[in-house]
């Protein structure tokens, strides 16, 4: 079953359907989103205009905990299932993911000024968030630090399950300890403690972001795949090449 | 036994060893990984000599800002059972206000006065317009001094009756 997902040109012919319509419905839902929670949502009570950075921050957040969560399935599914996919997908996952959870940190450290009075604290929230993205960079290092990619596909997805203790960590950081960050407002359980004027373009916003997250990842997939295939042809046509040098 | 389920068996294995060797860490370390002590802690332990944080909500109608040209205030910091007087020279965040949670960075005294160096203002989950404040506030559903809104599923309600409203 799983074979015939991991199977390329299957995967190329499959997303390439998909793919135009991830991103155009990921971009309108995120201009909705972000233009409705920039400029029509109301302001907040305490903290006026600046709680319109959470239409941005809320869903980077999200999206750098999912991402990793995404790297570290493809990891799995490399390490037992050995699928040639998932390690081109896990590597393509990862500087996304640093790229949002870098825009989550820059977002947060934005809010927390004028709302805490601190750019940055050293608190479990933020601190686990921070890890996260050292994570993400130290399994961009270390897929790219082997000659043979194979191996280092294999010590990308060794870290990549090792550093997946770190997602319950974040979530959990502001009710297991005292922090400096709010706990949740939004959970799987339970009523959101956030007016719904202002719920409705988060969602929007999340809904959009989360599209355009998973349309790079696989535009960057793809791009990986017809790149190996353009590697292995001209390595076919070279040898072809040197066998008929050989034999004239 | 396949190969494949081998790897899974040993992957499954390593994650739980993992896994529960981080929770006895962290459970460990549980003491070292928060970022602010509540009064009742600083009770306990008395004035220590050492900088700590400290968190909980500005008690109401203990604050006063210094006057002159200084800026500054003192103020209570409690957390239902213990409060701590505190003092700061500084400029206070904007979100200060008497019922709002704050985390300051300070000695306590010999006096038992908490001399803090910085004040953060804690915001809670609660996010919500102004007209729905000013609607529970009018309404007497809420003080903002006395701590953190109702649930948000109730701000539709309509008002309580006079006698279920709560004092103060």
């Amino acid at each position: 079953m799983l074979h015939r997902f991991a199977n390329p040109g299957q995967f190329l012919r499959l997303s390439g359907k998909v793919l135009p319509w991830l991103f155009w419905t990921g971009g309108l839902l995120t201009a909705v989103g972000v233009a409705w929670g920039l400029f029509f949502a109301p302001d907040d009570w305490q903290q006026g205009d600046t709680v319109r950075i959470m239409y941005v921050h809320v869903p980077f957040a999200w999206l750098a905990s999912a991402g990793y969560f995404s790297l570290a399935v493809c990891s799995v599914l490399s390490l037992v299932w050995r699928h040639p996919l998932a390690d081109l997908a896990a590597a393509e996952i990862a500087p996304v993911g640093a790229g949002f959870t870098a825009v989550c940190l820059a977002t947060g450290s934005l809010w927390g000024k004028p709302t805490w009075g601190a750019w940055w604290v050293w608190d479990a929230r933020l601190t686990s968030v921070f890890v996260l993205f050292l994570l993400y960079l130290g399994h961009i290092a270390l897929v790219r630090a082997f000659d043979d990619p194979t191996r280092g596909y294999r010590a990308g997805a060794i870290l990549a399950l090792v550093g997946v203790i770190n997602l319950p960590i974040i979530k959990f950081s502001v009710d297991w300890w005292n922090t400096l960050h709010q706990p949740a407002s939004i959970g799987l359980t339970g009523a959101p403690s956030i007016a719904s004027s202002m719920l409705w373009p988060l969602l929007f916003s999340a809904i959009g972001f989360s599209l355009l997250f998973a349309a790079i990842t696989i535009a960057r997939t793809r791009a990986a795949v017809m790149e190996r295939r353009i590697r292995s042809l001209l390595m076919a046509k070279a040898s072809s090449a040197g066998e008929q040098e050989a034999l004239s | 036994m396949t190969r494949k389920n081998r790897r899974l068996l040993v992957l499954l294995i390593c994650g739980i060893g993992l896994g529960s060797a981080a929770a006895l860490t962290l459970s460990a370390f549980s003491d070292n990984l928060v970022f602010f002590v509540s009064p009742s802690d600083l009770a306990k332990s008395g004035p220590s000599g050492r900088q700590v944080r400290l968190g909980g909500l500005v008690e109401q109608g203990t604050v006063e800002k210094s006057s002159g040209g200084q800026a500054g205030a003192r103020f209570k910091v409690t957390d239902g059972n213990a409060s701590v007087p505190v003092v700061y020279k500084g400029i206070l965040p904007d979100l200060f206000r008497e019922g709002q949670g704050v985390v300051v960075l300070g000695v306590v005294q010999p006096d038992g006065v908490f001399r803090a160096s910085e004040v953060l203002a804690k915001h809670d989950e609660n996010y919500m317009p102004k007209e729905v404040a000013e609607a529970l506030k009018k309404s007497g559903r809420w003080n903002p001094a006395s701590g953190s809104p109702p649930p948000a599923s109730t701000w539709n309600e309509p008002a309580k009756p006079e006698a279920d409203r709560p004092r103060g």
